[in-house]
């Protein structure tokens, strides 16, 4: 398991950027020598939460950064320009800033880029600010050499304030873990588009921002939601072995109550990817209080984008840092995705 | 490929009737005469399944599921090896299904052939590699591996007139052979074979009547549902503790006795069976398919001068030395004794043939969570 990191490595490889331990150390060994402290009662950098927080009188201020290099450009369901927006939208609110003032956005295009493509990106940029009540007020413009890059990078920073920010390592035992929807849906459609086995599928991203449903559910929970996170790459289950891990507890998850699409489970069973491992980009996990999960439940189905939100398993003091799958059938450790599953998902 | 065939398989996916089948498992293992029961499949769809599932910590306590020479890459050896990697070298164009690049052999893979420059293509089916010749003005080699079932898919395409220049590197393995070997190891104590569904729809459940006579060790054909492999495990205890050994087939919705003799002639008609070695297990008889001299024009072997020697000159790296491969694969031990599994051996750098292919042991465990964790869980504050 990558949660066991020994290695150290002389070059930076693929795997390292798949959202699992080789990241994280990554971070650590690297990224997060010296730097990244934000005072008291914020979130910096060693932290690695969804993004960070600093304290400004009673409020804090929330910034989340991503960028995004996925290929194909635009996929069914979605697009790069969709998908820089919903990201860094959803990073804000998984700390609970869920009013994103303002974006950055940074694009990085590659020689020869066709202006029409960038056009339709901006396009759905532009749509998906507005759907998200948020607009980008600054940002850069760089083009690199034919094959210097592949394409088209997008980077978005976001930033918002919060009275109270939620962290993903915040859960106890006997703590509830919900999903607010279908997993694997994007990770599944992009592979789709990819694999040479040309499946012929109507598999599409989930990608959307998913902000106004964790305000929704914030103001039913309150106190009760204890951690939040998105479930993007390295799935449901890097997901919820970095909140384990960060909380010291165990979680076990019951795996039939896990919402799938039909055709996510078949396709998966085809090509050998586990849903479970694969990216979502529309979701969150949240961990709750047991007496208030029924109605953060009821509040999240209520919204468009919760619909097949479920409770799908809870925080154990047994196996710390680990994630229990009950099949139904046995049970097993879940393993967490490494090496490269997957590149350039998100 | 229609997604939507995948949903009628999940009718055995019923987890009610896996608690039945648990039970029954439970009361059979507790009546055998002696613990542990121990029995041996041989295929790394079985495995996947059990340990996908987490059906090894439903087990019954007392009965041991072990996995023997399942996985076909992963018992070819390392001078098959070396002729396909000394071929790519020598500059013709090498194709075979994925796993096979990265399997080891004396010195270097077909996966370190490439990165060198040579060509070597992945494919996802024998047709795939006639395609390539036929697009490519050059010699193309298909470097074959896998079981009887794969095996059959490479005969048809032989019979059907390929190109001149495509030729056939065969690395196939024949099961039957393989498991006489491994029922006469003095280290193993099974006392039963879980067989591979699939084979069997090719070979029929008649191929194991012998092997049932000569040992006296029963065989059941299970398929690879969790619900399949449940039943077949039922079954088997219930033989195990008659006292009768026999075959027994359940998995009846797609094997019979006489199995697919369509399918067998073509097999038979293209290739026979050989001596050879089978990586980390054993020479066995009978156990490698080569192609008939009819189909010489198509085999590799005959077709080219083969020089592996330049690849010979080289001391095995300290890790490679510890790996278990071997022994995980003879079904003597298991990744859990290794200690290299998931720490200096993962899928990103495979050390042993097992955590290479999708059908190798440690890859399967790997995949699905580590060693099984067969404590019982303590739900809410321990």
């Amino acid at each position: 398991m990558t949660r066991n990191v020994r290695l150290v490595e002389d070059r930076i490889t693929l795997k390292y950027g798949t959202g699992g331990g080789a990241m994280r150390a990554l971070i650590e060994q690297i990224f997060a020598q010296g730097l990244g402290e934000v005072g008291e009662g914020g979130i910096g950098l060693s932290a690695m939460d969804d993004g960070a927080a600093i304290r400004i009188g009673d409020h804090y201020l929330v910034i989340a950064t991503d960028s995004h290099v996925v290929q194909p450009i635009e996929f069914p369901g979605g697009d790069i320009g969709r998908l820089a927006v919903s990201g860094t939208v959803n990073d804000l609110a998984m700390m609970g800033a869920t009013e994103p003032l303002a974006l950055t956005c940074a694009a990085i295009i590659e020689d020869g880029f066709s202006r029409d493509v960038l056009k339709r990106i901006w396009a759905s940029i532009r749509h998906t600010c507005e759907e998200a009540g948020t607009t980008i007020v600054t940002g850069d413009t760089k083009v690199m050499g034919h094959g210097e890059l592949d394409g088209l990078v997008i980077n978005t920073t976001g930033v918002g304030f919060t009275r109270r920010v939620v962290s993903d390592a915040g859960l106890s035992v006997g703590d509830k873990i919900l999903v607010t929807g279908t997993m694997g849906d994007h990770g599944l459609a992009i592979m789709a588009t990819r694999n040479e086995l040309a499946l012929e599928t109507t598999l599409e991203s989930d990608v959307a921002p998913v902000h106004t449903l964790v305000r929704r559910a914030l103001e039913v929970g309150g106190a009760g939601i204890v951690a939040l996170k998105d479930p993007t790459r390295g799935g449901l289950s890097s997901a919820l072995h970095e909140m384990a891990d960060k909380s010291r507890v165990g979680i076990i998850v019951d795996e039939p109550s896990v919402p799938l699409r039909d055709e996510v489970r078949a396709v998966g069973e085809l090509l050998g990817i586990d849903p479970l491992v694969s990216a979502n980009e529309g979701k969150a996990v949240f961990g709750l209080k047991p007496e208030c999960a029924e109605a953060v439940l009821d509040a999240i189905r209520a919204h468009p984008l919760g619909r097949n939100a479920a409770i799908i398993g809870e925080c154990i003091e047994d196996r710390p840092g680990f994630v229990v799958l009950d099949t139904g059938f046995g049970s097993r450790l879940l393993a967490e995705a490494e090496g490269e599953l997957l590149p350039r998902i998100c | 490929m229609n997604p939507s065939d995948g949903f009628e398989q999940l009718k055995f996916r019923d987890p009610a009737r896996a608690r039945g089948l648990r039970e029954t498992l439970d009361r059979l293992v507790g009546q055998a005469s002696h613990a542990p029961v121990s029995i041996m499949h041989v295929c790394g769809s079985h495995e996947q399944a059990i340990a996908k599932f987490g059906l090894r910590a439903a087990f019954p306590q007392e009965l041991q599921v072990i996995m023997g020479p399942g996985c076909p890459v992963c018992v070819t050896d390392v001078p098959e090896v070396d002729e396909a990697v000394a071929l790519a070298k020598q500059g013709v164009r090498v194709a075979s299904y994925g796993d096979m690049l990265r399997v080891p052999g004396t010195s270097q893979s077909l996966a370190d052939a490439k990165a060198e420059g040579a060509n070597v293509d992945v494919v996802y089916s024998v047709t795939q590699a006639v395609e390539l010749a036929r697009e490519h003005d050059e010699e193309v080699v298909f470097f074959a591996s896998g079981f009887e079932t794969t095996a059959v898919a490479t005969a048809a395409i032989l019979v059907d007139d390929p190109p001149d220049n495509f030729s056939v590197l065969s690395a196939h393995k024949y099961i039957p052979p393989v498991m006489e070997i491994v029922a006469e190891m003095p280290e193993t104590k099974i006392e039963g074979f879980l067989a591979a569904g699939h084979a069997a729809t090719i070979t029929g459940s008649a191929v194991f009547e012998k092997f049932v006579e000569r040992h006296g060790l029963p065989v059941v054909i299970a398929g690879f549902e969790p619900l399949d492999v449940l039943a077949g495990l039922v079954k088997l205890i219930e033989v195990i503790n008659s006292g009768k050994p026999r075959v027994e087939n359940a998995f009846p919705r797609c094997v019979t006795r006489e199995g697919n003799v369509h399918a067998q002639k073509l097999l038979w008609r293209v290739f026979r069976p050989t001596g050879g070695r089978w990586r980390g297990i054993a020479h066995v008889p009978n156990g490698n398919l080569r192609l008939r001299d009819e189909f010489a024009k198509y085999d590799t072997r005959k077709r080219f001068t083969i020089d592996a020697s330049a690849l010979w000159h080289y001391a095995p790296p300290k890790l490679v030395q510890q790996c278990q491969c071997g022994d995980i694969m003879a079904g003597i031990s298991s990744p859990s004794d290794c200690p290299l599994f998931g720490n200096e051996c993962t899928p990103d750098t495979p050390v042993g043939a097992c955590m290479v292919s999708a059908e190798g042991t440690c890859k399967i465990w790997h995949q699905y969570g580590g060693r099984p964790d067969l404590r019982s869980i303590k739900r809410g504050a321990a």
